[in-house]
């Protein structure tokens, strides 16, 4: 349509590959960091050029209105991200913990990640998408066992061994699809692109795009964490250095969740394929029960919100599989603030875990009082992260649990409870955590609290007060979904 | 329109892949296992060529060329060394028997033919009886890693997947290019993988056996 | 009706005077290949006839049954051997039973000796027969899955209908029928007590299986024994002979010539499968026990998935 559409299109997915080479030669650490961020608020600028300038479609690349909202959660997130990792690779030099060769090699992967991401969300074809998410995943695996600790190298190879599952299911429903389209579309890269699948897919043959659906929802759904293929994601989120926690948290999971709606879209648009609701709500509705239940136990921080993202994907994923413009209005926003909220905790978490020398939760006490800002900041979060109110996630949960009354009652009081369950056991780890008499080691913390600051405010903002622009996009989108 | 002998090759070579994707269920030593992994690329690359014959698709030889020179030999080659260099040469344990391994993987073949056969009636014979046939080396593969706890298995049967995916992909007539690009792409990763995890778990115990990792999980009090 | 029935005879007859010689063909080769000169080739024929003029010896524990069990076993084998299609098809008996019966004859035969190796009460026979149960019970399934693949591949249980149908040209590449045919073999090794599940020519207490069942019989009973396990040898090879290499078996109602060609061709296919055999048995070593459940267990697999796989195939 227009060239400077194609240039901001362009651009999104050139600058973190460029980056990733250049900061691959960076030798200085501090340098790189910076730069880390610089290349990060570039990709950021350009997403939001995105809401002015729209490309046409191609056979490989697509901007619509749903990826459009991804891209642009995706790429602020990860420049907060990059703020916040360049304060915590920071300490992470003084301390020893990563040499000057792994922290360039770190940088690096940190862009190839955030490439992988942008060309997940931007594909226009199943195959390309396929290839981007699993590049993603694959960075992340490397980053996971960057500390070669024994524990975070069984993390590392859990995570790939069950990734590489999901990697062969997806492709293997990714086939099937091809397979179904190429009956109607014709062989060729047509068949493989979003676009045309939508369009054409009241003709494909239900059968074959049922069974590709089972396969992507199990292959696509490892990689969002949803329970029985989750036990990867609590490992991953310990052992890995707190960024990465955050960007897998925060956007990684959401880029496979995407995957899988960019999926069900095509299924629905078919009217004798199998409905991929029940199939969503039931995997997602599990998640939230498990992981609500897993919380209690937990003895490591990260772990600790590790399973509250699996909870919170599993209520996203339940949103979009009632369907409806309500719930899926209310799971793209529940998406968005909890990749906020979430990368927020772990901004926390990472410096909370620097300061107190661990991450066992049994040994950090009272940080109201030994840190303030770190432990307010904290509390915040999991106020948040708890789904109380006035946070954006009250509004999003409560949102999904009254559409959901309407329909299934009894499916939105197992929701409703398993939500309660989470909330007792986040507020009584908050309460060991932040208040109390502090005990053992502390160093004085050096933290930005800037991403921190300004995740926070943005989600309670969003529980307070949405702009109406924001609110008709989002709307748009959802009835597009269903 | 394909001829019975095509289809009777075509078939004769998936046929194989399932038999060896079982012949590496059965293996209880190392070397066996990394030599029937060799078997398993070869017989891949030779069903996958076959197919570039018939489709008249020359770039499938590619995919064919890749699986057979990095699969079927360096691969292999590679793993040889380090199973010499490591010392692991011996008896692989698995978790569970191999008797009921064998019964469970017979048990996937027949799921997988169930699934694939009725629905993919009129996708074409060829594209049929691959898509059966993959799904098997596919949950083959997936049964190998769940029964072996052992580092070098488990990527074997991670590529045997691959295998069982480079079939399903050779098999659905005319699909772009984008599979190609990312069946190299995995190999790539395999043995990147491959390097970076054999040689850090032995740099920090000694071993390869993933079982021993377990109890460096973080969640010890 | 009169040419089937004396082919039929022709054949039980032929089956009978050629089993022996095969047993001493395969030793004769097998003593060559490992540098000894070995016995003469007649060999069988003259120990069959001296166990004959021997006087039996039995146990004072034997019932009658220890006495019936021989008699049994060879009518058994025999009958089994006369419906196999060796150098003709249209054989009289063919009409009556199928590849099933041959089964079913044949572990008839075996439960019979394996009752008389309990009969007499020694340990021996009693090792003998549990270890003989054990086999039977992995390599019978076996044959069974060997028996459904090629029946559904021809659409017949009958083996003169299976081997015209492999000669025809519906047949093609077939993953299933290598299968089918690797497992054949597997089960015909373990059948026959051949290396590597047992060694025909060693009484070895620790090893062996078949010797140790009949270890208490003598004289007559011990000949017939024997003849039923040689001819038992040659069944086997006959059925692999005419269901995967056809070539050359007379058809019913063809002339003279044609029959002469087939037992030219049959006493080839046999001198092939017994040089085969002694190569095989002489380049592998024996296994131990705890390893026949393997070996039968993979032969098992093979024709589960031969069966298995035939779905996917062509529909011929």
């Amino acid at each position: 349509m227009n060239l400077s559409g194609e240039l901001v299109l362009a651009a999104i997915l050139v600058i973190p590959a460029l980056g990733a080479g250049v900061l691959a030669l960076v030798a200085d650490d501090r340098k790189g960091a910076w730069l880390n961020v610089f290349i990060s608020f570039l990709t950021f600028c350009c997403a939001l050029a995105l809401l002015l300038e729209r490309p046409a479609s191609g056979p490989f690349l697509i901007v619509d209105d749903l990826n459009a909202v991804f891209v642009i959660i995706s790429t602020l997130v990860a420049f907060t991200t990059s703020v916040f990792s360049a304060s915590y690779i920071a300490h992470e030099l003084d301390t020893g913990h990563l040499t000057h060769a792994f922290l360039r090699f770190y940088h690096a992967m940190y862009q190839m990640l955030m490439f992988g991401m942008n060309l997940a969300l931007l594909s226009n074809n199943i195959g390309l998408m396929w290839v981007a998410v699993e590049l993603a995943t694959l960075t992340t695996v490397v980053m996971v066992g960057i500390y070669r600790t024994p524990a975070a190298l069984e993390a590392a190879w859990k995570y790939f061994l069950l990734g590489s599952v999901g990697i062969a299911l997806a492709l293997f429903g990714t086939i099937l699809v091809y397979l179904a389209a190429r009956a109607v579309v014709g062989e060729g890269l047509d068949a493989m692109a979003w676009d045309v699948l939508v369009a054409n897919a009241s003709g494909f043959d239900p059968a074959f795009l049922n069974l590709a659906f089972v396969f992507l929802l199990l292959g696509y759904g490892t990689k969002v964490g949803l329970v029985p293929l989750h036990a990867w994601l609590p490992d991953a989120h310990a052992e890995g250095p707190t960024p990465i926690s955050a960007v897998l948290s925060g956007l990684l999971l959401n880029v496979a969740l995407f995957a899988v709606l960019r999926f069900k879209s095509i299924m629905s648009a078919n009217p004798a394929a199998l409905a991929p609701g029940p199939l969503m709500v039931t995997l997602g509705l599990a998640s939230v029960v498990f992981a609500a239940l897993m919380l209690y136990r937990r003895q490591d921080i990260k772990r600790l919100f590790a399973y509250s993202s699996i909870e919170h994907m599993g209520i996203i994923t339940f949103a979009f599989g009632m369907g409806g413009p309500l719930a899926n209005f209310a799971g793209l926003l529940h998406m968005a603030l909890h990749s906020l909220t979430k990368s927020a905790i772990f901004f926390c978490v990472g410096h909370i875990a620097q300061v107190k020398g661990t991450q066992r939760m049994a040994d950090i006490r009272g940080l109201t009082v030994s840190h303030p800002t770190l432990g307010w900041s904290l509390g915040l979060g999991v106020l948040a992260i708890a789904g109380l109110p006035p946070m954006g996630l009250f509004m999003t949960e409560f949102l999904i649990i009254t559409s959901t009354f309407a329909r299934a009652p009894v499916l939105a009081i197992v929701l409703g409870v398993s939500l309660l369950i989470g909330l007792g056991a986040l507020l009584l780890r908050l309460n060991g955590l932040a208040f109390g008499d502090p005990d053992g080691r502390s160093n004085p913390s050096k933290a930005s609290y800037l991403p921190i600051g300004m995740h926070l405010a943005l989600v309670f903002a969003a529980g307070i007060w949405l702009p109406p622009a924001l609110v008709a996009w989002f709307q748009y989108v959802a009835a597009l979904l269903s | 329109m394909i001829t019975p002998l095509a289809f009777d090759v075509a078939h004769l070579f998936a046929g194989s892949l399932v038999l060896v994707s079982f012949m590496l269920l059965y293996q209880d030593r190392m070397t066996g296992l990394v030599n029937t992994f060799a078997l398993h690329a070869l017989v891949v690359s030779f069903s996958v060529a076959w197919q570039a014959y018939i489709q008249q698709a020359p770039h499938l030889y590619i995919t064919a060329a890749i699986a057979l020179g990095i699969k079927a030999i360096v691969i292999p080659v590679v793993l040889h060394r380090m199973i010499v260099r490591l010392g692991i040469h011996r008896t692989i344990e698995p978790v569970v028997g191999v008797g009921l391994t064998m019964l469970a993987g017979i048990g996937l073949i027949a799921l997988s033919i169930m699934v694939m056969l009725p629905i993919t009636a009129q996708a074409g014979t060829l594209a049929r009886e691959d898509l059966a046939f993959a799904l098997s080396v596919i949950l083959l593969g997936l049964l190998m890693m769940i029964s072996r706890r052992n580092a070098v298995s488990q990527v074997i049967g991670f590529m045997s997947i691959e295998n069982g995916l480079i079939l399903a992909a050779t098999g659905a007539k005319g699909m772009p290019l984008v599979v190609e690009i990312s069946v190299a792409f995995s190999i790539l990763v395999a043995l990147i993988v491959i390097g970076i995890f054999l040689f850090r778990i032995r740099e920090r115990f000694e071993t390869v056996d993933i079982h021993l990792l377990h109890e460096h999980r973080g969640e010890q009090p | 009706m009169m040419a089937d029935l004396f082919v039929q005879f022709c054949e039980m007859l032929v089956v009978l005077g050629l089993a022996p010689l095969l047993a001493g063909y395969v030793r004769t080769l097998k003593a060559r290949l490992v540098g000894r000169r070995g016995p003469p080739l007649l060999q069988p024929y003259r120990d069959l006839l001296r166990l004959i003029r021997k006087e039996v010896v039995l146990a004072d524990s034997a019932s009658w049954l220890f006495r019936a069990a021989p008699y049994i076993v060879f009518a058994a084998t025999w009958v089994a051997a006369a419906l196999v299609p060796t150098f003709a098809t249209g054989l009289l008996f063919n009409y009556a039973a199928d590849m099933i019966a041959i089964v079913a004859l044949l572990a008839s035969a075996r439960f019979m000796l394996a009752l008389a190796g309990l009969d007499v009460g020694t340990s021996f026979g009693g090792i003998g027969s549990s270890r003989e149960m054990m086999i039977a019970s992995l390599a019978e399934p076996a044959m069974v899955m060997v028996v459904f693949t090629l029946s559904l591949l021809a659409g017949s249980t009958q083996l003169s209908s299976i081997a015209a149908f492999m000669q025809g040209p519906g047949v093609g590449l077939r993953v299933s029928l290598a299968m089918a045919l690797v497992a054949l073999i597997m089960v015909a090794i373990a059948e026959n007590a051949r290396i590597p599940v047992d060694n025909p020519a060693t009484h070895l207490e620790l090893t062996m299986v078949h010797e140790a069942m009949i270890i208490e019989y003598s004289g007559r009973h011990l000949a017939l024994i024997e003849l039923a396990s040689f001819v038992k040898l040659l069944l086997y090879i006959s059925i692999i002979g005419c269901v995967f290499a056809p070539w050359g078996i007379a058809v019913a109602g063809q002339g003279l010539e044609a029959y002469l060609v087939g037992l030219a061709v049959y006493v080839v296919k046999l001198a092939v499968a017994g040089l085969l055999l002694a190569l095989f048995e002489t380049a592998i070593a024996k296994m131990r026990v705890f390893r026949y459940s393997d070996f039968l267990g993979s032969a098992l697999m093979l024709g589960v998935l031969a069966t298995l796989l035939l779905f996917v195939s062509r529909i011929a």
